[in-house]
C-alpha cells in the first residue's frame, strides 16, 4: 500500500511535467501580442516594450522560456501576470470558492442521486422509477447554461428563496443555488448509475443468501446490495469532485462567482499566459491526487482489488 | 462471552425454538406444492403438485436432471423465490405443523436461519465480496439474537472452528475470495447452522468442489447432522453423492416427484424407469470401462408440458396409455411411492 502510494506520487512527476509544458506551448503559439492594448490606443514606447518583453522572459525561444518557468514553479512560484498580480495570490483568493461550489455539487449530487437510484431501484417499473428515469434523462438533455438561468430566473428572481448572483464574499448559502445547477448532471449520471447496479445486485446470489438468512428486507438492500452497488458510483463521484475542482466556467458566470473557471477563461481571453499555465497546472496536480484518492477508495471499498 | 450475555442468548434462542415443536418427530410436511413463473413467453408450471415429507434427524436426498425443478422447490420451502415472477398458487409447506405459506411475512422470516437454514451451490458468488467472513457469520447473532459485536465474532470464531477451517481466529476478518472453494463451501455451513436450525436445506453443496474436496464436505454435513439432530434435504443431480448421507430419495422429474424410496431399496431396486436411467449412467466400480447408458433425449419445455406421462419421449417403456393418461405418485410397495404405469414391469426387471 504505501510503495504503492510512493509509486504514484512519482509518477505524476512526468504527467504534471508533460501537462504543463503542453499547456506552455499552446499558450506560446496562441495567436496575438500580449502587449497589444496595454498602453492605450497608441503602440507602447519601444523602452516599455523591451522592459516587458525581458521581464516575461519573452524573447526566449519556446524551451528556454519553459525551463525557466519550470525552475520558478519548483520553488513554488506559480509567476506574475502581466498585470504584476501574482498567480498564487489569485489563486488563493478563487480557490476556496470553486472548493466551496464542488463539494455543494457533490455533496448534492451524492446524497440525493444515490436516494433517487435505490427509490428507483428498489420499486422497478412502478411510478416513482419511471419519474426518475424520465428526469433524469430531461436533466441530462438540457445544457447547463439553460437550467442554470432557469433556476436563477425561478428561484433566485421570481421565488426568492436564494440570492440571484454570489458576492465576493460567496458564503455557503449563496453558493447554494449554484451548488446545486452544477451538480445537477452529474447527479442525473449518479441516480441511473446507481439504479443500473442495484438493480443488477439484487439478482446476484449474495443478495438470495441475505434473504436465506432471516434479514430484513431493509438490511438486505440497504447493507448487502447497497455496499456493492456503490462503489462505482464512488468512483464516478470522485473523478467529478475532481473536475469541479477546476472550476466551472459556465455556472460560474452565470451567478457571477469568482471562482478559478472564470479565471481561467478570462487569461485566455487576455492571453496572459503566465495566469493560464499557472492555473492549468495547479488544476493537474489537484485532479491527480483526487484520482490516487479514488483509487485507494476504490480498494478499501472492494477488497478484492489489492493495491501491494 | 460473558455468563450473563450467554444465557441471555440462550435463553432467547430456547424461547424462539418453543414456538416450533415438531408432532411425533415432524418437521416438514409439503403437500400439492405448485410453483409457476410468470414469463414474458408465458406461464412456466415448474413445480406440479409435490408432496413429501422431512422428520427429525432424518436426511432426504432430492434427485433429479438440471431443470427438474429441486431448487425451486427448495426456495418454496425457504421462501426466498422472486416473486414476481415466481408465484405459488396452490399447496401447503407445514413447519411443525404451522402453515408457512400462510404466515405473516414478518414472522416467516424470523424462520430463516434459526429454523429452517440453506446453503448454495456456489459459495463464491453466495457470500457478499464485500464483508469479512466472520462479519458475515456473526451477522446471523447479531440480527436474530440481538448479540454486540464481539460476542457475534466469538461466536463466528467458533463456528469456523467447528467446521474445521485452520486458523480461524486469524482468519475471522478475511474476505471470501481469499479461501479456497472447499473452505469457502465451510464458511457457508457455518453460517447456515450458527442458530442451530431444525433442517438444512443444501442445493447442489459439492457440484462446483472437487471430488476430494466433495467427500469432504459431505462427510461434514453428515457428521453435523448427526450432532445436531437436524432434518436435512440434499439436493443434487450426482446420485453417487448422496448415497451414504441420504435415508430417502425423493426422485424429481419435469417439477413432479416421480419415485420415493428408502435409499437402499430405491438404489437397489428403482421402481420407475426414469430412477433406473439414472442409476444406470453412474459410472460403476464394477463394470469399469463400460460406456454410460445415459437417459436419451431431454426433459420436457415447461411451457409445453406433453400430455400423459411427462417422460413417456424419454421412456422405453411407452405405450399408447403413457401419451393419454398421466400415472400419479401411488404406494407400490409399503412406504415406497413411484409415479408410472408400468411400475411392476422396472421392479421386476
Ligand atoms: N426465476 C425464474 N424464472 C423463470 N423460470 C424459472 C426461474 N427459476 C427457475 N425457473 C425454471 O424452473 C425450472 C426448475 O428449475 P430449478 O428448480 O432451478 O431446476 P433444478 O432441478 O436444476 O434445480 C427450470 O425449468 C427453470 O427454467
Ligand atoms: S408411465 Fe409410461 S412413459 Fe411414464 S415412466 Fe411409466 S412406462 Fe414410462
Ligand atoms: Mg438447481
Amino acid at each position: 500500500m504505501g510503495k504503492y502510494i510512493v509509486r504514484r506520487l512519482l509518477l505524476m512527476i512526468p504527467v504534471v511535467v508533460g501537462a504543463t509544458f503542453l499547456i506552455y506551448a499552446m499558450v506560446f503559439a496562441m495567436p496575438g501580442d500580449p502587449l497589444a492594448g496595454r498602453c492605450g490606443e497608441r503602440p507602447c514606447n519601444p523602452a516599455f516594450a523591451a522592459k516587458f518583453r525581458a521581464d516575461h522572459n519573452l524573447n526566449d525561444p519556446l524551451p528556454i522560456q519553459y525551463a525557466k518557468y519550470l525552475g520558478n514553479l519548483a520553488q513554488g512560484d506559480l509567476g506574475e501576470t502581466f498585470q504584476q498580480v501574482k498567480v498564487a495570490d489569485e489563486l488563493q483568493q478563487r480557490y476556496p470558492i470553486t472548493t466551496r461550489l464542488a463539494i455543494i455539487a457533490i455533496l448534492f449530487e451524492l446524497f440525493i442521486g444515490v436516494l433517487a437510484g435505490v427509490l428507483s431501484g428498489i420499486r422497478r417499473g412502478k411510478f416513482i422509477d419511471n419519474l426518475v428515469l424520465v428526469s433524469t434523462l430531461i436533466v441530462i438533455a438540457i445544457p447547463t447554461f439553460v437550467i442554470g438561468s432557469l433556476a436563477q430566473y425561478a428561484f433566485g428572481l421570481k421565488l426568492g428563496w436564494f440570492p440571484v448572483t454570489v458576492s465576493p464574499q460567496a458564503t455557503w448559502f449563496e453558493l447554494l443555488l449554484p451548488g446545486m445547477v452544477l451538480g445537477a448532471i452529474s447527479l442525473a449520471y449518479v441516480a441511473r448509475l446507481t439504479r443500473t447496479n442495484l438493480v443488477e445486485n439484487l439478482r446476484a446470489d449474495y443478495v438470495r443468501t441475505a434473504t436465506a438468512k432471516g434479514l430484513s428486507r431493509a438490511r438486505t438492500v440497504g447493507v448487502h446490495t447497497l455496499r456493492n452497488s456503490l462503489i462505482p458510483v464512488v468512483t464516478f463521484v470522485g473523478a467529478d469532485f475532481g473536475g469541479l475542482l477546476g472550476g466551472a466556467i459556465i455556472t460560474e458566470r452565470i451567478f457571477n462567482i469568482r471562482g478559478v473557471g472564470g479565471y481561467i477563461f478570462q487569461s485566455i481571453h487576455s492571453r496572459d499566459g503566465v495566469a493560464v499555465v499557472g492555473a492549468v497546472t495547479v488544476l493537474v496536480i489537484v485532479f491527480l491526487f483526487m484520482n490516487l484518492i479514488v483509487d485507494l477508495l476504490y480498494g478499501v471499498l472492494d477488497p478484492r482489488i489489492s493495491h501491494d | 462471552m460473558t455468563t450473563t450475555t450467554q444465557s441471555r442468548a440462550d435463553a432467547k434462542a430456547a424461547a424462539a425454538h418453543a414456538a416450533y415443536q415438531p408432532v411425533d418427530g415432524r418437521l416438514l410436511d409439503v403437500e400439492n406444492l405448485h410453483v409457476h413463473f410468470h414469463t414474458s413467453d408465458g406461464v412456466a408450471k415448474a413445480i406440479n403438485g409435490v408432496s413429501f415429507h422431512l422428520d427429525q434427524g432424518e436426511s432426504l436426498a432430492i434427485l433429479g436432471e438440471s431443470g427438474s425443478g429441486k431448487s425451486v422447490t427448495a426456495q418454496a420451502i425457504m421462501g426466498i423465490l422472486d416473486v414476481p415472477p415466481a408465484k405459488i398458487p396452490e399447496g401447503h409447506i407445514r413447519y411443525c405443523g404451522q402453515d408457512l405459506l400462510a404466515m405473516p411475512e414478518e414472522q416467516r422470516r424470523k424462520t430463516r436461519g434459526p429454523e429452517i437454514s440453506m446453503i448454495f451451490q456456489d459459495a463464491l458468488s453466495s457470500l457478499n465480496p464485500v464483508f469479512p467472513v466472520g462479519w458475515q457469520i456473526a451477522e446471523m447473532f447479531r440480527e436474530h439474537r440481538g448479540l454486540n459485536k464481539s460476542d457475534a465474532l466469538a461466536q463466528a470464531v467458533r463456528l469456523m472452528e467447528r467446521v474445521s477451517i485452520p486458523g480461524a481466529k486469524a482468519r475471522v476478518k478475511a474476505y471470501p475470495h481469499q479461501f479456497s472453494g472447499g473452505m469457502r463451501q465451510r464458511i457457508m455451513i457455518a453460517m447456515a447452522i450458527a442458530l442451530d436450525p431444525a433442517i438444512l436445506i443444501a442445493d447442489e453443496p459439492t457440484t462446483a468442489l472437487d471430488v476430494t474436496v466433495q467427500a469432504q464436505i459431505m462427510s461434514l454435513l453428515q457428521e453435523l447432522q448427526q450432532e445436531r439432530k437436524m432434518g436435512l434435504i440434499l439436493i443434487t443431480h450426482d446420485l453417487g453423492v448422496v448415497a451414504d448421507v441420504a435415508d430417502r430419495i425423493a426422485v424429481m422429474y419435469a417439477g413432479r416427484l416421480i419415485e420415493t424410496a428408502d435409499v437402499y431399496t430405491g438404489y437397489a431396486n428403482p421402481a420407475h424407469p426414469y430412477t433406473k436411467g439414472l442409476l444406470d449412467s453412474l459410472p460403476r466400480l464394477d463394470q469399469k470401462g463400460q460406456t454410460l447408458a445415459a437417459i436419451p433425449g431431454l426433459p420436457p419445455n415447461l411451457l409445453k408440458m406433453p400430455p400423459g406421462c411427462a417422460f413417456h419421449p424419454r421412456c422405453p417403456l411407452a405405450r399408447e396409455r403413457c401419451r393419454e393418461e398421466r400415472p400419479e405418485l401411488v404406494e407400490v410397495r409399503p412406504g415406497r411411492f413411484a409415479a408410472c404405469h408400468y411400475t411392476e414391469e422396472v421392479l421386476h426387471a
